[in-house]
């Protein structure tokens, strides 16, 4: 979805960057109808919630902020290291945030996982013959979190596209829009996570 | 120097030929005119559906269909209608052509991304159909697919709301590619206050279709997860809140009533001035207004809900709100009308077809004041009074802003004129067939008759006829003038750049454009809306 006029004498970083931001803006919109319900039930079943976050294992939630917040880290760490020409650098630093990103859908996957041993998934017969509020607890939980990993592997797939690019030389210290934006979608993964981990994890 | 060959002659990228060359192009021009074929086609699809549906309620019980077709059939109407109409009409099909031009540039920002948009609008209309044909047959639930009906009914409502996901996203990505042209490709030496009205409508409608699109977009996840999978987030049996999807629904489908709107009143903004051969009054109110009513209109949300149950504070806010949104309207409408005043008027087919608009978007705007007061609406709430309004302002004010702009920048989008009087028959017709067609609905609405209802009480019956038989004569108008428009092709009378004695850049090209538009770097003139040299060059006796 990166422009380049097609004469290829006029590129804009500057506009490409408005383009990714107007985009990114809309996902956070994106996110953020799925917020209001959750302020909206939080409010109607905030003993539920608090119960419900319970349930969750903050060690795995902790773990992955962590985990996601060094992913963001080093893919800046990245643009700059390709912007100084260091291109094994950049390209280390590319893989080493990609692990990151395998590292916290693995998380994620063992996390569900030890829910769905316990009897706590979307019409499952504790949620649905127990609690309401923790029935809605645990849905939103599954479609944030669920909505939140997709994005993670969308990011993941831009990283990969940016790696190639850097590797093929298609990315250079003169173009590296892609790369530059590719970071920025994944710091929106990371940014949005900062908000999740709290309400879910931390909720009391 | 040889004039130089229009876009239809020359591919971009170069090298592409025959169909290829449609298919792949990154040319804004071509895919306006893309645009323009297939919401064409979904147009006349949702107009026949519309004829049918009146044409059951000319009369009391069962005449052409059963209930479970009439109720796919008005779902249909309005999917299609609403989401492949009214909303990408202007900003997809004269946005994309004119907005560079207008802005003195060769393309939008993101070529190839306008492409995929155009695409995406495709295949969700490629939904549309398979959801139309496969399995269980259309949706009967409205096209604000309410819970719980949608999430429990056996018909495709998955793919279609899948459609319509799609088709938003092909909005949203269309609004983020003109805000990013706005800003980085307009010509330098135009200020922000020399941006023609229309261009600054399309900004303005950008901002919306980017701010407000992803909250359908969540909410129509929403309904295919709760399809799927049952988590009870709407259901009250497990702890959810129906209400709460009517909130998500409503904060993007009341702001989107000015995504389809505002473009129309950019398009009203270009042609009353061009007519009245005088400069556009309230240039700057005209410019403030579109934006505020993109704000304002965007906070209004809940005035589609006063009977739901929520409480009377929320009810009293939002029905401020929403008187607040008429005040933005109305500078526009005097703007207009003011503009006019003392002008040296020429009658043509675009500025009838623009008086009729502000005469029926009058009217539209005000019966809106009817329903945004709380005591009125009430009595009227989910009447054929709400159907009428929201016809007079979608139907009467973007259908007409889009007929007047296809018979404005028809001769620059192909070089060649129509002829004016089947033209003006045809406007006339389809306006006076839609005064026949809503105005009964209105008096039915206050009378009680609910919409979306198969049958009706005897004493609906005459007001219901009328309705249909004014139909037929609004659906004739409208065949009158698209046959007249495609008429001239046969009849290649060429246009001229500048047939109309208008000011903005897109006349100041060869009339049908050069791919990259300008021949000439463009001057920009210090106001767009300055006739004095047009008058002079009339008063010489030269056109």
């Amino acid at each position: 979805m990166i422009a380049h006029k097609e004469s290829g004498e006029r590129i804009d970083p500057t506009g490409i960057k408005i383009g990714m931001w107007l985009f990114l803006y809309s996902e956070i919109i994106l996110f953020g109808g799925l917020f209001v319900l959750y302020a909206a039930y939080f409010h109607r079943y905030s003993e539920s919630f608090a119960a419900g976050g319970e349930e969750l294992d903050r060690l795995i939630g902790a773990a992955n902020t962590v985990v996601l917040l060094i992913s963001s880290f080093t893919v800046a760490a990245s643009i700059t290291a390709l912007r100084l020409h260091q291109r094994r650098r950049c390209i280390c630093l590319l893989l080493f945030s990609l692990l990151c990103g395998v590292i916290f859908l693995v998380n994620k996957y063992f996390e569900w996982g030890a829910k769905f041993a316990r009897d706590l998934y979307p019409g499952s017969e504790t949620l649905v013959g127990g609690e309401p509020g923790l029935n809605i607890f645990f849905g939103l939980y599954y479609i944030i979190t669920g909505l939140h990993g997709i994005h993670v592997l969308i990011g993941m797939v831009l990283l990969t596209v940016s790696l190639v690019w850097v590797v093929s030389g298609r990315a250079t210290a003169e173009r590296y829009s892609m790369l530059d934006n590719s970071g920025l979608y994944w710091h929106l993964v990371d940014l949005i996570w900062i908000f999740v981990f709290p309400l879910f994890y931390l909720v009391l | 120097m040889t004039a130089p060959q229009s876009f239809y002659h020359t591919s971009s990228p170069a090298g592409l030929s025959g169909i290829r060359a449609w298919l792949l192009t990154h040319d804004h021009k071509r895919l306006g005119l893309m645009y323009l074929a297939a919401v064409f086609f979904w147009f006349v699809l949702a107009m026949v559906l519309g004829l049918l549906l009146r044409t059951e309620l000319m009369g009391q019980g069962p005449t052409i269909m059963g209930p479970e077709v009439y109720n796919s059939m008005f779902t249909l109407h309005g999917v299609i209608m609403i989401f492949l109409f009214v909303i990408p009409a202007i900003p997809a099909i004269f946005g994309n052509f004119f907005l560079p031009i207008q802005l003195g540039t060769d393309d939008v920002f993101f070529p190839r991304l306008n492409l995929f948009s155009w695409y995406l609008f495709m295949l969700g209309g490629l939904f549309a159909i398979v959801a139309l044909f496969a399995g269980d047959g259309f949706p009967d639930t409205g096209w604000t697919f309410y819970v719980p009906f949608s999430v429990e009914v056996d018909s495709n409502v998955g793919l279609t709301v899948s459609a319509a996901f799609i088709l938003g996203m092909s909005s949203m990505l269309t609004g983020l590619n003109f805000v990013t042209t706005f800003h980085r490709m307009r010509d330098r030496s135009m200020g922000l206050m020399q941006i023609p009205l229309f261009t600054w409508s399309l900004y303005a409608t950008a901002w919306v279709q980017i701010l407000a699109t992803p909250v359908i977009s969540i909410t129509f996840v929403l309904v295919m997860v709760e399809r799927i999978l049952g988590v009870g987030l709407f259901d009250p049996d497990k702890g959810g809140d129906p209400l709460l999807y009517q909130h998500l629904f409503w904060m993007y489908s009341h702001p989107a009533v000015y995504i389809m709107i505002l473009p129309g009143m950019g398009v009203i903004s270009e042609i009353i001035p061009v007519f009245s051969r005088k400069s556009i009054f309230g240039y700057k109110a005209i410019v403030w207004s579109s934006m505020g009513i993109a704000i304002a209109g965007s906070l209004v949300w809940a005035h589609h809900m006063y009977t739901s149950g929520m409480s009377d504070v929320s009810v009293f806010v939002f029905s401020l709100l929403t008187f607040l949104v008429a005040i933005p309207s109305a500078v526009k409408v005097f703007s207009w009308v003011a503009t006019m005043y003392r002008g040296a008027i020429e009658m043509t087919p675009p500025l009838l077809l623009a008086l009729i608009f502000i005469y029926l978007f009058t009217v539209g705007g005000l019966t809106g004041l009817v329903l945004g007061a709380v005591g009125t609406n009430i009595h009227v709430h989910d009447t054929h009074f709400v159907v009428s309004h929201f016809h007079f302002v979608m139907f009467g004010g973007t259908g007409f802003a889009f007929f007047a702009a296809l018979h404005f920048w028809w001769p620059k989008m192909f070089g060649i004129m129509y002829r004016f009087k089947p033209a003006y028959i045809g406007a006339s017709l389809t306006g006076i067939g839609f005064l026949f067609h809503y105005v009964p609905m209105l008096i039915l609405g206050l009378q009680g008759m609910p919409r979306r209802y198969y049958d009706y009480l005897p004493q609906y019956e005459t007001g219901n006829f009328l309705a249909g038989f004014g139909g037929y004569l609004l659906c004739l108008g409208i065949v009158i003038m698209f046959v007249n428009l495609l008429m001239s092709f046969r009849q290649q009378q060429p246009a001229g750049a500048d047939p109309w004695g208008a000011t903005t850049l897109e006349w100041s090209v060869p009339s049908p454009p050069p791919l990259h538009n300008f021949v000439a770097p463009p001057v920009v003139a210090s106001f767009p809306y300055d006739f004095t040299t047009v008058v002079e060059r009339a008063g010489k006796g030269g056109s």
